[in-house]
């Protein structure tokens, strides 16, 4: 194995699993009956959409006068949701292609369902633009194409094009990326179906075989889409922005709001993944997979795009009172102490205060309050796109168009309706589909499963056998037994005449010789080696250090770090010979580990 | 109809046996017809003498047709088919354009990214490869030898030797 196995790193898969039980697990869910919680999930989501598209076919027959916008405030809960939504589509595309490029394996555990979240958000976005404008039926005016009006372009120069360009590029970029990655995972669904389901998945998989050339190729293919993915969803965000920015409503018009947007999706994004995921896990019992660990990764960087958001609301403060340009500063005044300073209390605890919990290493690895923080997360992110967006237009230059907005019932119905909309479009991808993706958590198994990491792992000089001795954790090797029928052979499909079916015969590793795992069956007395007493011989047994074998093999480093964690006391103690002295004893040369311990001076 | 194959396959439980096997196969000069595993394997590549796949050249030629596409079709729009002033600003306004060009760009070089890799694979909506066994794609690696190219008592007796943990006989 070439890349470097961690001793320190958290694993990203627990449960000492093999290939066959990643598939087992993550497969199985597509093929039982949905649960209780599934099945009211759907019942409460398909009743919310199925009111959302009674609200839209209402504003579409009614018009636009349905809803309470007026001239002062044109823009309202219809745009607020829409940026809201494609916010939460960019976390999605920053797990599967930004992650990708900075190698972050623990990806793999979330990357499936967050891209999934992504394109189903998008949908929900989308949708607002499409039927905010007077006439939706001929909104595919937008689109520029040869027509019988002109030919009649659309504005080109406009944010608001640039937008139509970005989501549904975005759209598709993110569906193909998807879709790649599912190709292998759906293949694997289909060799364990059988009949209908079977013909089904054949034809979504694409009739993938698992060839080296094609994973080549795939591999190839997936980090291009992740280079382009990248700049991207950066852009995406960045145009929705424009919207904004490149009009003149002060409050509107500042240079902060491109990295401010992008911060602000990536950290709604994020709390939307870790609500659906924090729910998944349990449904689907995929704590494993799903681990404790993703979920810290993801509350650092919402911590992180967190405080980035909280940084740019300071400064647009600031920068509004430096100016001396009133209109500015009224703008901020008007936020804070205007007739909607509740949204705005509302964002900055929500989006300031709250994710700043997770400084706290136990919060950020408590899924109740994760859970909890994420949703509130989300509210946030929801208000600052109302302050943004309502508040500023009820208060703009000309106090005389001063106004006051909120939606009626058909607007509220709408949003309602997306959020069906993304739910039931959710579920219905967990039956379908593996909700994490199978090849690639197979691929990082070696390097990052719970039977390699930490105390068990074996580094990379002279040991490669063993690091890959794990035949004794494939039970199913010994399943095959010797099948002299010669009717249907294992794959099922053709008759496969076995021609030698070898009971398996642990060609790479020695069979007593498995994985190290945490409770050793024997433990040597580490105070054989000069420099171990009792007190640190304690403690290389708490950190899974309990024979000489494993005191041999062990990195100085890693023993060092286990010192310094005991306190202030172990921090002197060189644990250099160690390592020697103990692969002396393992051997049983007792003569030469004398000769060395008298040449050693106190373990040194 | 398309021909059948008689092939040899073996399979084994774990990827490094498969390494080490292919190893030992280009050692002998054993022709392999190909290996199907159920997640990328690094370092097989090599072995297998796979050329780098080309699919990025591929992107960029793609990408730059829709960076073509959308620079020259809205200059032309812009600045002969109907020119519109639009808040004062020249019909020419290229930084006006970027944003659309980009975007452009990405999805020309995606969608012809994508359309290509299925195409040079042989895959596609409705698809239907021989399977060469189902647990491939669950947790065994399958070394394949075609019988017109090798010998298939060499295959067979490779594939014990190397740790396959079974060895088929197929016609595909």
């Amino acid at each position: 194995m070439s890349s470097p196995i961690s001793n320190i790193r958290e694993p990203l898969v627990q449960g000492h699993k093999s290939y066959h039980d990643i598939t087992e697990d993550l497969v199985s869910p597509t093929e039982r009956k949905p649960g209780l919680g599934w099945t009211i999930g759907f019942i409460i989501s398909i009743t919310l959409l199925g009111f959302g598209l009674f609200c839209i076919a209402w504003t579409i027959w009614f018009g636009i006068g349905s809803w309470n916008l007026n001239r002062t405030v044109g823009w309202g809960w219809d745009i607020t949701n829409f940026v809201w939504w494609i916010g939460i589509g960019h976390a999605g595309t920053l797990i599967s292609a930004i992650l990708l490029l900075f190698r972050q394996k623990w990806r793999t555990g979330v990357n499936r369902a967050a891209e999934a979240m992504t394109i189903f958000a998008v949908i929900c976005a989308a949708l607002f633009p499409g039927i905010h404008v007077g006439r939706a039926w001929v909104v595919f005016y937008f689109f520029p194409y040869p027509n019988t009006r002109g030919p009649l372009w659309p504005n080109f120069n406009s944010p608001l094009l640039w937008d139509l360009f970005a989501i549904s590029t975005y759209f598709t970029v993110s569906l193909l990326f998807w879709y790649t990655g599912l190709v292998p995972d759906f293949a694997t669904v289909r060799d364990r179906a059988k009949g209908l389901r079977r013909k089904i998945y054949n034809v979504l998989s694409f009739g993938w075989t698992g060839s080296a050339k094609h994973w080549q190729r795939w591999e190839a293919l997936c980090l291009v889409l992740a280079g382009i993915a990248t700049p991207l969803v950066l852009s995406v965000h960045t145009i929705v922005s424009f919207d904004f920015a490149t009009s003149v409503i002060p409050g509107w018009h500042t240079t902060i709001f491109p990295p401010y947007f992008v911060a602000g999706a990536i950290f709604s994004g994020f709390a939307m993944v870790l609500t659906l995921m924090i729910v998944t896990r349990k449904l689907l019992n995929l704590q494993e997979y799903i681990t404790i660990g993703h979920i810290e990764s993801m509350n650092k960087v919402i911590l992180v795009t967190g405080t980035i958001v909280g940084v740019a609301y300071l400064t647009e403060l600031f920068i509004a009172w430096y100016s001396g340009y009133v209109y500015e500063q009224f703008a901020f005044f008007n936020r804070a102490a205007g007739p909607y300073w509740w949204s705005y209390f509302g964002m900055m605890f929500c989006n300031v205060i709250s994710p700043q919990i997770f400084w706290v290493r136990k919060f950020r690895r408590s899924v109740a309050i994760t859970f909890f923080v994420s949703i509130v997360i989300n509210i946030g992110m929801w208000f600052e796109r109302f302050v943004i967006i309502a508040t500023t237009l009820a208060r703009d230059y000309l106090p005389s168009s001063w106004s006051y907005y909120s939606p009626s019932w058909v607007e509220i119905g709408i949003f309602l309706g997306t959020l069906g909309l993304f739910f039931t479009l959710y579920l219905l991808f967990t039956r379908v589909a593996p909700v994490v993706a199978i090849a690639e958590v197979k691929s990082i198994l070696k390097t990052a499963g719970d039977q390699y990491t930490g105390p068990n792992a074996i580094h990379a000089h002279g040991h490669e056998h063993d690091a890959h001795g794990d035949s004794s954790q494939h039970d199913h090797a010994f399943d095959h037994e010797v099948d002299n029928d010669l009717t249907v052979g294992p794959s099922g499909i053709a008759p496969a005449i076995a021609l030698e079916t070898v009971v398996e015969e642990p060609t790479s590793s020695v069979v007593d010789k498995g994985p190290r795992i945490q409770s050793s069956t024997s433990v040597d007395d580490l105070k054989r080696i000069e420099g171990v007493g009792p007190k640190i011989a304690e403690i290389l047994n708490n950190g899974g250090i309990n024979t000489f074998a494993q005191l041999a093999d062990a990195d100085t480093v890693f023993i060092k770090q286990l010192l310094d964690a005991a306190g202030p006391r172990f921090r002197t103690h060189d644990p250099g010979s160690w390592p020697e002295q103990a692969a002396l004893a393992r051997d049983g040369r007792w003569d030469e580990l004398n000769d060395l311990q008298d040449r050693l001076d106190g373990g040194k | 109809m398309s021909k059948t194959k008689d092939i040899i396959y073996g399979l084994y439980n774990d990827e490094q046996d498969l390494l080490r096997a292919v190893k030992a196969a280009n050692a002998d000069h054993l022709e392999i017809m190909d290996v199907y595993t159920p997640f990328p394997v690094h370092g097989l590549d090599p072995l297998l003498g796979l050329a780098e796949s080309r699919l990025h050249i591929a992107g960029f030629v793609y990408g730059m047709l829709g960076t073509l596409t959308a620079f020259l079709g809205m200059s032309w729009i812009f600045t002969k088919d109907w020119p519109v002033i639009f808040g004062g600003k020249p019909h020419w306004s290229v930084p006006a354009f970027i944003p659309i060009t980009f975007e452009l760009t990405v999805l020309f070089a995606s969608i012809g990214m994508v359309v290509t890799f299925y195409i040079i694979n042989g895959l596609g909506p409705g698809v239907v490869n021989p399977t060469i066994d189902l647990r491939i794609t669950d947790d065994k690696f399958c070394i394949a030898f075609d019988n017109s190219e090798t010998d298939p008592s060499k295959a067979q007796a490779f594939l014990k030797r190397t740790g396959a943990s079974e060895v088929h006989a197929k016609t595909i």
